[in-house]
């Protein structure tokens, strides 16, 4: 966090003070108060459902829940981390509910044992942010964050594609922070496997600037 | 002190985070000098979270705000009736 950021605990002063508008009857204002926050509930849903329709419901039905719970919101929080909560509750309430996915994948065992290793490679070609707009490269991304075991998804994501720090992502996901630091280090070393190898091949060494 | 990779390996997430110790930080530093196999896992990992940090990897569904909005506008009548 920044300097002149938020003190511990507590939302940002512009939002608390748009919740007790809110609160107060100005209910138009809610549309503002969660721009911030469309595109991370719906990741976070997606990443749990897998299909985009479903990740969208899920995220319209969790930020309604949220208008209607407004005031049920604890002003020490921060609204971002209450609204991801709901989100990934609805996300889970969904697969309980069952359309066929089962549930033990979401149940799974806390750390397994072991360490994970990386792939090795004797030295890494830098990729660009530019190979972003190559479709496959987004997709072999995309996959391996889909496949990794749930709760080192969340984790991975809160930190990593929402930027939340170890406070927020414990607070999001209501575990520890050791939790946190203990799954992040796994995701990414998971990734790493899965993707540095991928990634390489979708790098050609030849040329100097392949996307330039 | 010597270390080995794998114990270098424990300490990635930590050290791009910047949360290890000034010592434990010296040793990894020392040993990613002279050991490329570590220096590319690092740089590569560190790689990978810098494109996964970007939007272009997970897209919004055409019109998802609009739809959003819509809804909530719905909402908002309705408490209003
Ligand atoms: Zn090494």
């Amino acid at each position: 966090m920044t300097a002149g950021g938020n003190p511990a605990g507590g939302g940002k002063p512009e939002e608390a003070r748009r919740i007790a508008s809110i609160l107060a009857g100005n209910v138009e204002e809610f549309h503002e108060l969660i721009r911030p926050y469309e595109r991370s509930v719906y990741v976070m849903a997606l990443a749990l459902l897998k299909v985009e329709a479903d990740a969208e419901e899920v995220a319209q039905e969790a930020l309604l829940k949220a208008f209607r719970n407004l005031k049920s919101f604890r002003a020490e929080a921060r609204f971002g981390t209450w609204l991801i909560s709901i989100a990934l509750n609805e996300a889970r309430s969904r697969l309980r509910r069952g359309t066929g996915v089962k549930l033990e994948s979401l149940d799974e065992p806390e750390e397994a044992p072991g360490h994970i290793s990386p792939a090795l490679l004797r030295d890494w070609r830098e990729i660009p942010s530019e190979a972003l707009e190559r479709l496959e490269v987004r997709a072999a991304l995309q996959q391996a964050i889909a496949a990794l075991p749930p709760i080192y998804k969340e984790v991975f994501l809160l930190r990593e594609a929402q930027e939340m720090d170890i406070r927020e992502t414990a607070e999001a996901l209501g575990i520890s922070a050791a939790a946190v630091k203990v799954r992040l280090h796994r995701a990414r070393l998971m990734l790493q496997a899965t993707l540095a190898p991928q990634l390489r091949r979708l790098n050609p060494g030849r040329r100097r600037f392949p996307w330039s | 002190m010597v270390i080995d990779c794998k114990h270098v390996w424990d300490h990635i997430s930590g050290y791009l985070d910047g949360e290890l110790s000034a010592e434990e930080r010296a040793i990894v530093q020392k040993h990613l000098e002279h050991c490329e196999i570590c220096s590319a896992i690092l740089d590569s990992t560190r790689n990978i979270l810098i494109l996964t940090a970007d939007e272009r990897v997970f897209e919004l569904p055409l019109d998802y705000s609009a739809r959003l909005h819509a809804r909530l506008d719905e909402e908002i009548r309705r408490l209003r009736a």
